[in-house]
């Protein structure tokens, strides 16, 4: 990395950029410490919505459902949407093309039309609905998304350096592990983190195959829109912020450790 | 070597694939089913003890056996406190789950979805449910507590004799606005379109609502399916437009309290909520008509647990559990006896409840408040003028 210092026109530029970024969020914070219940204009700071919070049974559902469907789903998806960047990126056979339209299909479809044809689906094959319908759905709309990732960081993947392993004595198990997968792994770290936001926010596809007892986050807080938007969500917006930041900060000091 | 591995691969996928099948298992995947039980927190009910009412002492009343209810409903519009008492009482685990439109709901049902014991439709909803025969008949005879609720509000017409349902909360679609901001009091719909107002009203976002208003202005059906009503009708609401800053159906109160409009079409509950906050809000019905909306509860027609729905419609018309509702939300409650026992029992309440036309409207106020009825086929003609108003 060069040691140029950026011009302050970019350096001024940049904070903008951030700042536009971070207001709304800011505010978030700072509201869910609003003392009304409305939260329309600030009336005086208060941590009651925090303990709100803690005692409101459905939303800790929901975030529990939300986290599991999220992690599973991620974690299939990324493995068939990388199976299948790679066997597209290697291999040509007959129907390739049609192969490849048919994939990316979930990207461009209206979540409307994806999320009652799953309900339709999950209905004719008697399945009760519920987590696992919840989960296959965002599995079934991830995978284009994570395979989509991974091909673009395949573009241009040097075929030979396998071949070069290959011919040293590696097979083909020992080839992918040690030599494929740690090259692509970025683009796969990527694609595994698109589907995972992607599957955090689903409210559509989510809504029409959830099942009793089976409500998401999304769909929890989406339905209080109708009503009323309490500070509560701006507290459990707040603490999800802060978790994240958190994961960051641990994952930036590892790297750096490492470097 | 090659072909063996694959094969041996596909049949441990396909074995897995075919273990995994949910088939008939009742019980969830692997992560338990919610941990939280209905226990009895530390917080007791007002009351104090809670008597056995006389409701469940009659010896005709069949204990549910359920042990499971899946509630399917708006969110927020069923108090904690009333579930937990429910399950307290029968034992029953309530699930509630959440929609935010009553069209979600019923695009959901339709489309196939089972699993939901009651849900909460809205009148022209329930019109909908029951052209597709989406919904159970009840049992009156299992719902003795019927009899408290007010007979204005009963064996209406989408629903004739209370077939298919119980009316739940009832309110209005009125006329609201800042006393202190507008620059005349207004008394009618066609007042709104007095360049004074200009943006500065709010209408909820419901093509329904604003397009009868209109009708209504006109002195034409609100449910009118006429094509050259609905034209003049879309004449005079393109001549309202200019007056009209925010379509919100959500919380149109928040800019009545803000200021930033002064007066518009909004549910009643939004007027209670801005009046909370605002003391100079007013909520009339014009004198050529307004909204009337029900909520009822309804038993869809595979609901796994009707009779714990049953038994959970009559426990919430017990007073006792009914004003539970009325403490907690800014709408009507259509169960008189609750009303009673709250005047008795939290007279700040039924103060405030029936001071205001927005959860109490005086007779003439309800007279002039028409249902949105389902027009069937003619809702296409509405959604056209909507869009093409909203394009204008």
């Amino acid at each position: 990395m060069s040691e140029k210092k950026p011009p302050v026109w970019l350096r001024i530029y940049t904070f903008l950029v951030y700042l536009y970024i971070y207001i709304p969020i800011i505010i978030l914070v700072i509201f869910s410490f609003n003392n009304q219940k409305l939260n329309i204009t600030w009336k005086g700071f208060t941590t009651q919505w925090y303990a709100v919070l803690f005692h409101d049974r459905l939303v800790q559902l929901a975030t529990r459902n939300t986290l599991i469907i999220a992690l599973v789903s991620t974690a299939i998806a990324t493995i068939i949407g990388t199976l299948a960047a790679l066997a597209m990126q290697r291999y040509r056979f007959p129907g390739y093309d049609a192969s490849e339209a048919l994939m990316y299909i979930p990207i461009v479809i209206p979540e409307v039309v994806m999320g009652i044809s799953l309900l339709v689906f999950f209905v004719l094959l008697n399945m009760k609905l519920g987590l696992v319908t919840i989960t296959l759905s965002h599995i079934a709309f991830n995978i284009p998304f994570v395979a989509l990732v991974v091909r673009a960081r395949l573009h241009g993947y040097d075929n030979s350096i396998d071949e070069a392993a290959m011919d040293l004595g590696a097979n083909e198990m020992t080839t992918f592990w040690r030599v494929t997968l740690p090259t692509i792994m970025p683009g796969i770290l990527a694609g595994a983190m698109l589907a995972l936001t992607l599957s955090l926010d689903d409210y559509v596809i989510t809504y029409f195959t959830a099942g009793p007892g089976s409500t998401t986050l999304p769909l929890r807080v989406f339905s209080m829109v109708r009503f009323m938007v309490t500070p509560e969500v701006n507290a459990l917006s707040t603490i999800w912020v802060l978790i994240v930041f958190v994961i960051l900060l641990i994952g930036q000091l590892a790297r750096n450790r490492r470097a | 070597m090659k072909t063996y591995r694959v094969a041996s691969l596909l049949t441990v996928l396909v074995l897995l694939a075919a273990a995994c099948t949910p088939a008939a298992a009742p019980t969830e995947a692997p992560p338990a089913p919610a941990p939280t039980e209905p226990p009895q927190p530390a917080t007791t009910s007002a009351g104090g003890p809670a008597p056995t009412s006389p409701a469940s002492a009659e010896p005709t009343l069949a204990k549910p056996t359920s042990t499971e209810l899946n509630l399917y409903g708006w969110s927020d519009y069923v108090p904690q406190q009333l579930l937990d008492d429910f399950s307290a009482e029968y034992g029953i685990k309530v699930n509630y789950d959440t929609y935010s439109s009553n069209e979600e709901m019923l695009a959901k049902l339709q489309a196939g979805a089972s699993g939901y014991d009651l849900v909460i439709p809205s009148d022209y909803t329930v019109t909908a449910m029951l052209n597709q025969d989406l919904l159970q008949p009840i049992d009156l005879a299992q719902i003795p507590n019927f009899k408290n609720l007010d007979p204005r509000f009963t064996n209406k017409g989408y629903d004739p004799g209370n077939k298919y349902t119980i009316p739940y909360q009832w309110g209005t679609t009125a006329l609201a606005y800042d006393k202190t901001k507008v620059p005349f009091e207004p008394k009618s719909w066609a007042d709104l379109w007095d360049p004074k107002f200009k943006g500065r009203l709010v209408m909820l976002d419901d093509e329904r609502e604003v397009t009868g208003m209109a009708l209504q202005t006109l002195g034409l059906d609100k449910n009118s399916t006429d094509p050259a009503q609905l034209d003049q009708a879309k004449q005079k609401m393109v001549e309202l437009k200019p007056n009209i800053v925010l379509f919100n159906s959500d919380d149109p109160e928040t800019s009545l309290i803000t200021g930033e409009t002064w007066a518009g079409l909004v549910y009643n509950g939004n007027a209670a909520l801005a009046r909370q906050q605002d003391p100079d809000i007013e909520y009339i019905c014009p004198k050529e008509g307004c909204g009337l909306w029900f909520d009822n509860l309804a038993v869809p027609k595979s609901a796994p647990h009707a009779d714990a729905a049953m038994a959970f419609m009559n426990f919430m018309l017990e007073p006792k559990e009914s004003i539970l509702i009325t403490q907690e939300f800014p709408y009507s409650n259509p169960n008189k006896e609750a009303l009673e026992y709250l005047k008795a029992n939290d007279p700040s309440t039924y103060e405030s409840y029936t001071a205001f036309s927005a959860t109490n409207p005086p007779d003439d106020f309800l007279a002039r408040a028409v249902e949105v009825k389902d027009v069937g086929a003619a809702t296409t003609l509405y959604d056209q003028l909507w869009t093409d108003f909203k394009g204008q």
